[in-house]
């Protein structure tokens, strides 16, 4: 671990851990019809590692990493999985896997969204957040905190900390949830099950947090 | 808990921040990336960056610019400025901005935001409005709702037939995922943000508000939280010049019972 320093505003000094990862890991990020992927390549990019974003079957199942995020809506982007056969590649992996936001939600047994059946490693039903009073505005679109954090993905974390969340739809509490945010009704912010692990959140839009989850990510 | 947002606006003539020049201790005051990564590193939870140039270079500078911002940044940014139809959202989304802001076309065309919706989704829709009150009690914001609140275009230099609370409704309904309000009235006087109209719009809609335009204290963000029941802040000027440092802000506004990010 070394460090670089930063003067701010305030001219006070915070020290920025830069982390330090493999560099020859190599990571591939799912193609697919969502949107948002840019900005998980950018994030692999910032921590040193230049990551192929492909939909190719052959590179996907060689690589050591496998991201899977976007934002969009369950049931076209499901039905684009199916049409280019990523469903039952995605469900073959054997390499560690994150889901990230819808990403998450496709790794879900169904989702409310449209009715729509979806990969099947987590055994868990996606639902739409019902508001319950005016303060609840739908979808959360903001930060929020994660609690009873219990996996390697969130190794160092000592306190609840803050990540970027937005979403309509959530999956229950359940076995594999690893991680809790409370909106409307506690639920699972993350979940992991074998070589699969997911956020409802976005870790490329999280700040240090969110770096620090997806280094943790690649160091497993 | 969902914590309240505090957003600084910049705003990009050329590729350089306009204001801004008293931000101490960056390599390079004018530089936007610079600017966004000291307010991210402050505790800023989003930005806002607004292309006020006009010309077809300038747009094209602004295009690279959001490119440079979505490697470098790491916390959500919003674009606003100029976009007028389908495509200008396409391209600045394509260079990795999070949301795009539109305000004069939105207005003039209001099928647009269906159309950003359908394609990109409502959250990347965020729909600034500009509004006046013509007949305010207090110059200073309150009673302010009683009034009738026009909205304007152009950079609030143009007034349209539309009423502040029925076009948000209409903005609510069509799908866009927030909504940004700047009262042209409170706008540049540092006496606090439009509580009374933000908490109208805030009570009346079921997606997220944010407050733009009067922010001169903590206490006035406090209260636009508060008694606004406003999402978010947006302000400029009193986080350019240092006047209120994000971190003794978010401080503070623990101290008084809001939810903030730290």
């Amino acid at each position: 671990m070394y460090y670089i320093f930063i003067e701010d505003s305030l001219k006070s000094v915070t020290f920025v851990p830069k982390f330090v990862v493999s560099l020859n890991m190599n990571v591939a990020i799912i193609k697919y019809n969502a949107g948002n992927i840019g900005s998980v390549e950018n994030a692999v990019r910032r921590l040193g590692i230049e990551p192929l974003v492909t939909d190719s079957p052959e590179l996907i199942k060689n690589a050591d990493r496998v991201i899977f995020p976007g934002q969009g809506e369950a049931k076209s982007t499901m039905e684009y999985l199916k049409a280019h056969k990523l469903d039952e590649l995605i469900k073959s992996l054997t390499q560690p896997v994150l889901g990230i936001c819808i990403g998450m939600q496709l790794l879900c047994k169904h989702s409310e969204e449209q009715d729509t059946d979806c990969l099947g490693i987590f055994d868990v039903d996606v639902k739409r957040f019902i508001p319950q009073v005016h303060e609840h505005k739908v979808p959360q679109m903001g930060w929020n905190t994660v609690e009873d954090t219990k996996s390697e993905l969130f190794k160092g974390f000592e306190k609840p900390e803050f990540v970027y969340f937005i979403h309509s739809f959530y999956a229950p509490l359940c076995k594999e949830t690893i991680a809790t945010t409370n909106y409307i009704q506690p639920y699972s912010s993350a979940l992991h099950k074998d070589n699969f692990f997911a956020t409802q959140f976005h870790p490329e839009k999280s700040g240090s947090v969110g770096e620090r989850i997806i280094k943790n990510f690649i160091d497993l | 808990m969902l914590a309240k947002r505090i957003i600084p606006c910049l705003d990009i003539k050329d590729g350089q921040t306009v204001k801004g020049t008293n931000f101490v201790n960056l390599r390079q005051a004018g530089d936007p990336i610079e600017l966004g990564k000291a307010y991210s590193e402050a505790g800023a939870d989003e930005l806002v960056y607004l292309d006020i140039t006009a010309s077809h270079e300038g747009r094209k500078t602004f295009t690279e610019l959001v490119g440079r911002i979505a490697r470098e940044i790491n916390i959500p940014f919003t674009v606003g400025g100029g976009i007028n139809e389908l495509k200008d959202v396409d391209r600045l989304l394509n260079a990795g901005a999070d949301k795009v802001s539109i305000n004069s076309a939105a207005l003039r065309r209001p099928e647009l935001i269906d159309e950003i919706v359908k394609n990109f989704g409502s959250q990347v829709c965020v729909v600034a409005i500009d509004a006046k009150c013509d007949d305010m009690i207090h110059p200073a914001g309150h009673p302010d709702i009683d009034g009738t609140w026009t909205c304007y275009m152009n950079g609030g230099r143009v007034p349209t037939e539309r009423n502040l609370f029925e076009w948000a409704q209409e903005v609510n309904e069509r799908g866009a995922g927030e909504i940004l309000f700047t009262s042209m009235n409170h706008d540049g006087v540092k006496n606090g943000y439009a509580d009374c109209a933000l908490r109208k719009l805030s009570d009346n809609l079921t997606i997220p508000v944010i407050a733009s335009g009067g922010a001169g204290s903590r206490e006035h963000f406090r209260d636009t939280f508060i008694n606004g029941h406003s999402d978010a802040a947006l302000a400029a000027s009193v986080f350019h010049f240092g006047e209120i440092p994000i971190p003794e802000l978010k401080k503070y506004l623990i101290s008084e019972g809001v939810n903030v990010r730290i």
